[in-house]
């Protein structure tokens, strides 16, 4: 399928991003968002569509390293930018450890809010502002979970929090 | 000697894990197909009256698009009630057909699809249809409606109405030294699962059409749109291997699937309909139900009677009923039970089943007027529970086949730490704020359905088990697998499990908590079929076999060996390739046993009990801990049964605290239909859960499974509700307790 919208229309406008680190030049019109760019353009719908409306965090992915609802963004207005999709993460064969650890803690049920919860996480233990289980659901909270998998993801966020206090602390 | 690979009752990681966490899981609007259209609907603005005119010229005229549909140029969708009452969980009524006529029978009912060239020209051309109406006052207040309640006239298939009266609760109760009668209300809510409703419908030529859907079950869409459009069953495929949550939702079919399905018939290409998460709230939902609950009892606190009445909410069109007070008539050893059901009718869409449907409405209000019970008796509300204990269904007047409810009050009481409960109200504080301990009973049917399975091996020793029925995130394909890979004596990862297809063995609908006891009893069923099959095929191989009876086989990793000399053994790989194929399969059909269950009645229990915390000042309440402690027969795998537990609670907390769909009174539009102002549980709102799950001996079915679906859910609400009580001594009826009732 075409990458690229050639319709009557609106005028295109010529986009640049870097999607789990492969450049990708478009041509698209102003009102595609970066959801929409990502899951019906290039086929990366392991970022999901829960509402829309940046009210459940189903689709956070990691523009320039920060946490954001793709479905809030313009495509347009991140030209440029550096974009990490949850496939860009970590393969099936090859699980990033957060990946890892959402499927050691059961972390999920249904998987559809899976890949915005791990940006998410990730994201969230980069930022370094949770230290308690407490900071990390309050952190956690724009990303919606309604097969009730919360307590599960919080461990799992924790048990790679404690890895990653452990790697630094060897290193150190 | 010990070769077997124990699987069952283990906590096998899910194998569909790797793929769900890295992105590759697809679901219904995720597949990509070559030159797609795509569509969006035009919602009704006004609840009930007639379209008078509809204005599409922009839309048409707007970039992109392709076609628009509506009611006004006959879509050639049958007129007549018949071919959609073939969907499976069609309820008393004349089913919604979408685009038949003029009439608007519910606030954002569809009223035209657009269909263009890109996500973004459908979504902007719906956005440019317009309409004019002649609007009609919407009824959408049980309240009002409720003065023409009525008990339904047709029962719903498969739904028991409430059993006869027993003994004569009224003078029971007039004689009783000790009554509590009361009203309670549950609100109405939206299932909401992350995931919205879609269909990809995928043109494949000459009529095939490859429908990709979110459902619980393919074969009932399947049957639905052949029946609607009048398609050769062969000619239509359904596959669903993912789906993001349904609770409920996804049993029926919903106007995305029959609208995609028009328009990729109508323009005989490809078309993805996803439906906007505001246009969930236009479909099923929990309906809302008020309850009258009125109990008597000695003074040492024997029930004399139980009397619970509900009326709850359908749509105008549809009879939609829940098993929502017959629970009252089952939990509790009484001899005086009147029960009665009725329904009101709304402008709005049909209710739907919504995890344990009419349990979680019926056994709050019961466990709530327990509680009250209990302080009105000056008795701890668990020992009440336990004074009137049931061993008997007297509701059917059968003795149950199992229940161990009595253990998950004593090992719930335990580990939740009940004794230092102080039993009168408002008598614990932590600082600033008010603590409450609560507890109430939870209860859900264990149902078996029939399902057909398909187990097959091939010559490399991989083995494929298929059913025809939905991982909806209970952890289907990963108990599934367990119970395959423990029958073959395989590791796990050789094992696959196919799920989803209306090419697989046939399964119903999953729902109601019976996916895990009759699929998982058909993939044994099959395995065991397919290991008759090795060993008569190694018997004409290898003489050692010759008179070996399943018994004396051992199934290993290798292949078949005889129990009392290892060493002969026939490897899986040479079995294959002497049968001649490219594998070796069985399938069977599992069937529930009807001599079983009309000897006894099965069910799961659960004991709740919540810890909440109430800022005295502000009124915000905060679960602070959840134990919920379950007794459904065998487990089958503890982490992801466990997930099962702690989704239904969290979902109970929404009930109680959180969730509730407001509708304009005047307009009978719904005021909060999006995930901002419908608050669900959050992750801060989640407090620890800690499940138990005690041990219970079943016979229902060879695996001695019960399921767990629904009943994580059952009794959560009444436990918090009863913990604001004890924390603060106000008692709020009407659910959920947000803080302005407390206040």
């Amino acid at each position: 399928m075409d990458q690229n919208d050639r319709r009557p229309g609106a005028e295109l406008v010529p986009v640049t991003l870097v999607v789990n680190g492969e450049t990708r030049r478009l041509e698209i019109e102003p009102a595609v968002t970066l959801l929409d760019l990502l899951r019906e353009r290039l086929h990366l719908t392991g970022t999901k569509k829960g509402c829309d409306q940046g009210q459940c965090g189903a689709c956070t992915v990691l523009v320039d390293g920060r946490r954001v609802n793709a479905c809030l963004q313009l495509a347009v207005m991140r030209d440029g930018c550096d974009v990490v999709t949850i496939e860009g993460l970590g393969t099936p064969d090859d699980l990033h450890p957060m990946q890892a650890a959402f499927v050691a803690r059961d972390a999920f049920q249904c998987g559809y809010c899976t890949p915005g919860q791990i940006c998410s996480a990730v994201a969230l233990v980069a930022e370094g502002q949770a230290r308690t289980p407490d900071e990390i659901r309050e952190l956690m909270s724009g990303n919606l979970c309604r097969c009730g998998a919360y307590s599960n993801i919080a461990a799992a966020i924790g048990d790679v929090m404690a890895g990653a206090a452990g790697a630094k602390e060897a290193a150190e | 000697m010990n070769d077997v690979l124990a699987y069952v009752g283990r906590p096998q990681p899910r194998v569909d894990g790797p793929l769900k966490v890295t992105g590759r899981a697809r679901y219904a609007a995720e597949v990509a197909v070559e030159g797609m259209a795509y569509g969006a609907v035009a919602s009704s603005a006004i609840a009930r009256g007639r379209i008078r005119s509809l204005h599409l010229a922009a839309a048409k005229a707007a970039p992109g698009v392709i076609a628009v549909l509506s009611h006004e140029r006959d879509p050639g969708l049958p007129d007549e009630d018949d071919p959609y009452l073939k969907d499976m969980g069609a309820v008393p009524g004349s089913p919604f057909r979408p685009f038949c006529d003029d009439r608007i029978h519910f606030s954002g009912q569809p009223i035209a699809l657009v269909i263009a060239d890109s996500h973004e020209h459908a979504r902007d051309a719906a956005a440019l249809i317009t309409a004019d109406y002649d609007a009609e006052t919407p009824q959408v207040d049980l309240m009002a409606a409720k003065a023409a309640a009525y008990v339904p006239p047709e029962p719903r298939s498969g739904i028991p109405p409430p059993p006869p009266p027993r003994g004569d609760a009224q003078a029971a109760f007039a004689a009783a030294p000790v009554r509590l009668q009361e009203d309670y209300r549950v609100a109405a809510e939206h299932h909401n699962p992350m995931e919205t409703m879609a269909t990809t419908v995928v043109w494949e030529g000459d009529g095939r059409l490859a429908i990709h859907t979110k459902t619980q079950g393919v074969n009932n869409p399947k049957t639905y749109v052949c029946a609607v459009f009048g398609l050769d069953p062969d000619a239509v495929r359904v596959i669903s291997p993912f789906v993001g949550g349904a609770f409920g939702m996804a049993l029926r079919p919903h106007y995305d699937l029959l609208l995609a399905t028009l328009a990729a018939l109508t323009l005989k290409r490809s078309v993805r309909l996803t439906l906007t998460r505001q246009q969930m709230y236009t479909m099923g939902w929990r309906p809302d139900t008020l309850h009258t609950v009125a109990l008597s009892a000695s003074e040492d606190g024997r029930l004399t009677s139980i009397r619970h009445a509900a009326v709850q909410a359908t749509s105008r069109y549809e009879d939609y009923q829940e098993p929502t007070v017959n629970w009252s008539g089952l939990l509790y050893a009484c001899p005086n039970v009147t029960l009665s059901y009725e329904l009101a009718k709304l402008d709005t869409s049909t209710p739907s089943d919504m995890r344990a449907p009419g349990a979680a409405l019926g056994l709050y209000a019961l466990e709530a007027a327990m509680d009250e019970l209990a302080s009105r008796l000056k008795i701890d509300p668990l020992e009440l529970r336990l004074r009137n204990y049931a061993e008997r269904d007297f509701n059917e007047d059968k003795p149950f086949s199992s229940k161990e409810l009595k253990a998950c009050y004593r090992q719930g009481a335990e580990r939740f730490g009940w004794d230092r409960r102080r039993p009168e109200p408002r008598s614990m504080r932590d600082g600033s704020e008010l603590v409450g301990l609560g507890m109430a009973t939870g209860c859900w049917e264990a149902m078996m359905q029939p399902h057909a399975a398909r187990a097959t091996l091939d010559a490399e020793g991989r083995l494929e088990v298929a059913c025809g029925t939905a991982d909806i995130g209970t952890g289907a394909y990963t108990i599934l697998s367990q119970i395959a890979a423990e029958a073959l004596g395989l590791p796990i990862e050789r094992v696959t499990a196919k799920l989803g297809d209306t090419t697989l063995p046939k399964a119903p609908v999953e729902g109601g908590s019976w996916g895990a006891a009759s699929a998982g009893s058909a993939v044994q069923a099959a395995c065991a079929a397919l290991k008759e099959k090795l060993l008569a095929q190694a018997r004409g191989m290898n003489g050692a076999f010759a008179n070996a009876a399943i018994a004396h086989a051992r199934f290993t990793a290798d292949g078949v060996a005889l129990a009392s000399d290892p060493a002969a053994t026939v490897a899986y790989a040479d079995l294959v390739r002497a049968a001649g194929g490219d594998g070796i399969a069985a399938e069977t059909e599992f069937e529930p046993d009807e001599e079983f269950t009309k000897k006894y009645a099965s069910y799961t229990h659960s004991a709740v009990f919540a810890e909440v915390r109430v800022d005295e000042e502000l009124g915000v309440i905060r679960v602070a801990r959840l134990v919920s402690a379950v007794a459904a027969g065998r487990i089958l795998n503890p982490a992801t049964a466990r997930s099962q537990i702690l989704g239904g609670a969290v979902m109970g907390l929404g009930m109680a605290l959180h969730e509730e769909t407001v509708w304009d009174a005047t307009l009978g539009r719904i005021m909060n239909a999006n995930l901002g102002e419908y608050h669900i549980p959050s992750h801060a709102d989640a407090p620890d859960i800690e499940v138990i799950f005690v041990d219970e001996d079943d016979r229902a079915n060879p695996l001695g499974v019960k399921g767990l679906g629904e009943i994580g859910i059952v009794g959560v609400a009444a436990a918090i509700a009863n913990a604001v009580f004890h924390a603060t001594g106000r008692r709020v009826r009407h659910l959920p307790i947000t803080l302005d009732k407390l206040l």
